[in-house]
């Protein structure tokens, strides 16, 4: 098992998000969550459309549309809530995002080099000088190498023109290079052909270990078998109702979220609220016919 | 009463030059225009964004010397060129041309040497930019101090790029030089061209001009960065010529200057011209950065191709009219222009107006124009990667200039206008 005793007791790192409050612009949408991850764990995250999922990810790492009403966020203890994503990725949070942004003309090694640079020196000034150019491309090209990726990439403009499967490999590549010690995979395996499925997976899986606690946000099965998962958590209607095993992660694959709305009827009911807000009955009724 | 740019004025200025006739004439017509033009008003589609009531011609004078002081440059001394001209205040201070460039009969130097040596090279003048066009053209065929002349014979290749500096030394000073760039049938040249200020705190006027002139199946790349202190007035008339089968590639770079105003020219004169012109200019403080561009294609099968990105910080403006003018019979023709403005602030400002005139009816143009702000989404996805955000503003900032850049073949152009973007970026990033 590759959660080792030495990992569990106290060495590794935790990420503790208490009671979590959030709003998108005055919107409430997650309710209290709370969630401990420990470096070296896994935790599958699972939920309908619309439940809240990437909103967890996007406050974790502090994206200013998402206010945090009330409760925290911390690592090891220091709370995060105050600090912007940029502090926050220097403590060694990372999202590989569900829809990954283009920056037009900048190059995938150019940005990756600012990127590792900060990361690893969290104490850098802007302006002092960057990681050298040598050493950095020469761990950029292995790291490509090694997720199978065209080498080619690092000289095109980050996810310019890239098709869905080749921003996700960028987002794991990022990840390759930044080794976070807490990583919220966002989705990364929708949009894939099975191949890539299976390459982003063996990806994920090779560079997690002990010094990576992972959030594995998704909808398909194949990313958690090749990362299986101790903790599989689900959420409905921006609340954690239920937490299982691998097993729990296999079932919903199987039946649905029918049974866990039968059984979290206050929160199934909050969902169709929500589903027939104003704003949403458009879309609402179109379905309804 | 005489002021600087008053008759007796231009009087002791011809006295002074010992000019031969043709020359002192078409001075003579270009000062009459100039009093005649100065009564009427400027061109409201040219001018009407731009406010130059603070202009006063009489606060600036051409000085009587020039010396070869050092000015801080982004180019010079950074390339082996192939030859290097340099003007400080109106006047040649330097001069120099490998000799087997000189002995395949290509001539780079001064207007002074020129007219000394091959007088008829400049009776080109103004066959790009005509003296009676404007008040300013007029201003600055009459007064003009001469400038850098580069003029490659037929067939004659320059592989090495050549070098021009325009400086200013002298707080107060008047500079009206112009640049002349002929190039024969099949011939072929880089010019890198920069101006420069010695001290940031010197006011100084720019009347200048600068007139490619580039023959059948010639090939010019033409480069001018302009670089002034922030106090110094940029009014230029910049235009190209391209006969058939010819072709300019241009670029432009906007830095220095409080106001500058560049009325840039392409005319497509010859079947299967074809012009790429490229713009970067980054404008900050009170900088007010405007360009008037037009592309006129004349004939058929010509090709124009514009591209200009704008970064604009403070309260700074980016102006831009642009033009693409199709005559009846220039079928077939091919012209695009875009111009695209990054704002950094809330009270920067962009105007960018593009516009067709298209009179022959088997042509494709596309034009397009867009001001807008830093991505909110590409600064948090920078600062999701540990980028700080005024770090990730000087990455996205990079990027945009990137698609400009990528045009550019002469590396030390891209590098310089990148550098050149990043210490203006540093000043208060
Ligand atoms: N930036 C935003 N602006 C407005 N509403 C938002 C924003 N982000 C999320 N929401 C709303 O919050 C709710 C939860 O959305 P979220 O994207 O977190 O769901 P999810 O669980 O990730 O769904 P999916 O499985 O479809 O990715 C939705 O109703 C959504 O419309
Ligand atoms: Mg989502």
């Amino acid at each position: 098992m590759r959660l080792s005793k030495k990992v569990r007791d106290g060495m590794s790192s935790l990420l503790k998000i208490i009671d979590l409050h959030v709003s998108v612009e005055d919107k409430p949408i997650l309710h209290g969550v709370s969630l401990e991850i420990r470096q070296g764990e896994i935790h599958a995250l699972m939920g309908p459309n619309g439940s809240g999922k990437s909103t967890l990810a996007y406050t974790l790492v502090g994206h200013p549309k998402y206010e945090i009403t009330s409760g925290s966020i911390e690592v090891d203890g220091t709370p995060l809530n105050e600090l912007d994503p940029c502090e926050r990725a220097r403590k060694g949070l990372f999202l590989a995002f569900q829809y990954p942004v283009t920056i037009p003309g900048v190059k995938v090694s150019d940005f990756l080099r600012h990127a590792v640079t900060n990361v690893r020196n969290p104490e850098r000034k802007d302006g002092e000088s960057l990681m050298p150019m040598r050493e950095f491309r020469k761990e950029l090209k292995q790291k490509m190498e090694e997720l199978g990726m065209d080498t080619e990439f690092a000289r095109r403009y980050l996810n310019e023109g890239f098709s869905g499967g080749e921003k996700k490999r960028m987002e794991i590549l990022q990840l390759a290079m930044l080794q976070p010690k807490f990583a919220i995979l966002d989705e990364t395996d929708s949009g894939l052909d099975s191949d890539a499925v299976r390459v982003v997976s063996e990806g994920v899986r090779k560079l997690s270990g002990p010094q990576m606690g992972v959030l594995i946000i998704t909808h398909h099965e194949r990313l958690l078998e090749y990362n299986v998962p101790q903790f599989t958590h689900v959420m409905l209607a921006g609340k954690i109702v239920e937490t299982g095993d691998a097993a729990l992660a296999h079932e919903l694959h199987n039946h649905g979220y029918a049974q866990i709305r039968e059984r979290h009827p206050v929160e199934a009911a909050e969902e169709q609220s929500r589903q027939n807000r104003p704003e949403t009955v458009g879309v609402a009724t179109a379905v309804a016919k | 009463m005489t002021t600087p740019w008053s008759t007796a004025s231009f009087e002791d200025f011809l006295a002074s030059r010992n000019e031969p006739a043709w020359l002192t004439d078409r001075r003579r017509q270009a000062f009459a225009a100039y009093q005649e033009l100065l009564k009427k008003p400027l061109d409201p589609e040219e001018f009407k964004r731009i406010d130059l009531r603070a202009l006063r011609p009489d606060k600036f004078a051409l000085v009587p010397s020039g010396d070869a002081v050092p000015l801080s440059t982004l180019m010079a001394n950074r390339a082996d060129f192939g030859g290097t001209v340099s003007h400080i205040d109106g006047k040649a201070v330097a001069s120099q041309l490998r000799p087997e460039l000189a002995a395949k009969g290509v001539i780079f130097g001064s207007w002074e040497t020129v007219l000394a040596t091959r007088p008829e090279i400049l009776q080109a003048l103004e066959r790009a930019v005509p003296a009676d066009t404007d008040r300013f053209s007029a201003w600055h065929t009459a007064f003009c101090t001469g400038g850098t002349v580069l003029f490659v014979p037929r067939n004659v290749q320059v592989d090495v790029p050549l070098y021009s500096l325009i400086g200013l030394a002298t707080n107060g000073a008047a500079d009206l030089s112009h640049t002349l760039v002929v190039l024969e049938e099949g011939a072929s040249a880089t010019l890198l061209e920069e101006t420069a200020s010695l001290d940031p705190s010197h006011t100084g006027l720019h009347v200048g001009a600068v007139e490619l002139l580039v023959a059948p199946r010639a090939v010019l790349r033409y480069v001018q960065l302009q670089n002034w202190s922030e106090k110094v007035w940029h009014l230029a008339h910049q235009a190209g010529r391209v006969a058939n089968d010819a072709s300019l590639q241009w670029t432009v770079g906007g830095l220095g200057a409080k106001v500058a105003h560049i009325h840039q020219d392409i005319h497509l004169d010859g079947k299967g011209a074809a012009a790429e012109v490229n713009g970067v200019t980054f404008s900050t403080d009170k900088q007010i950065h405007s360009y008037y561009t037009q592309q006129g294609h004349h004939a058929p099968n010509t090709r124009s191709d514009l591209l200009y990105k704008d970064v604009i910080r403070d309260r700074a403006r980016i102006i831009w009219r642009g033009m693409i003018q199709v005559d009846v019979d220039a079928q077939k023709t091919d012209g695009y222009q875009r111009n695209d403005a990054l704002m950094l602030s809330d009270a920067c400002r962009a105007d960018l107006i593009p516009g067709l005139e298209i009179e022959a009816d088997d042509v494709r143009c596309t034009h397009g124009a867009t001001a807008g702000r830093v991505d909110e989404e590409q600064l948090f996805y920078c600062m999701c990667r540990g980028i700080s955000r005024s770090e990730a503003m000087h990455v996205i900032v990079e990027g945009f200039f990137q698609r400009v850049y990528d045009r550019i073949p002469v590396e030390l152009v891209r590098e310089t206008l990148s550098q050149a973007v990043q210490r203006k970026l540093g000043i208060d990033g």
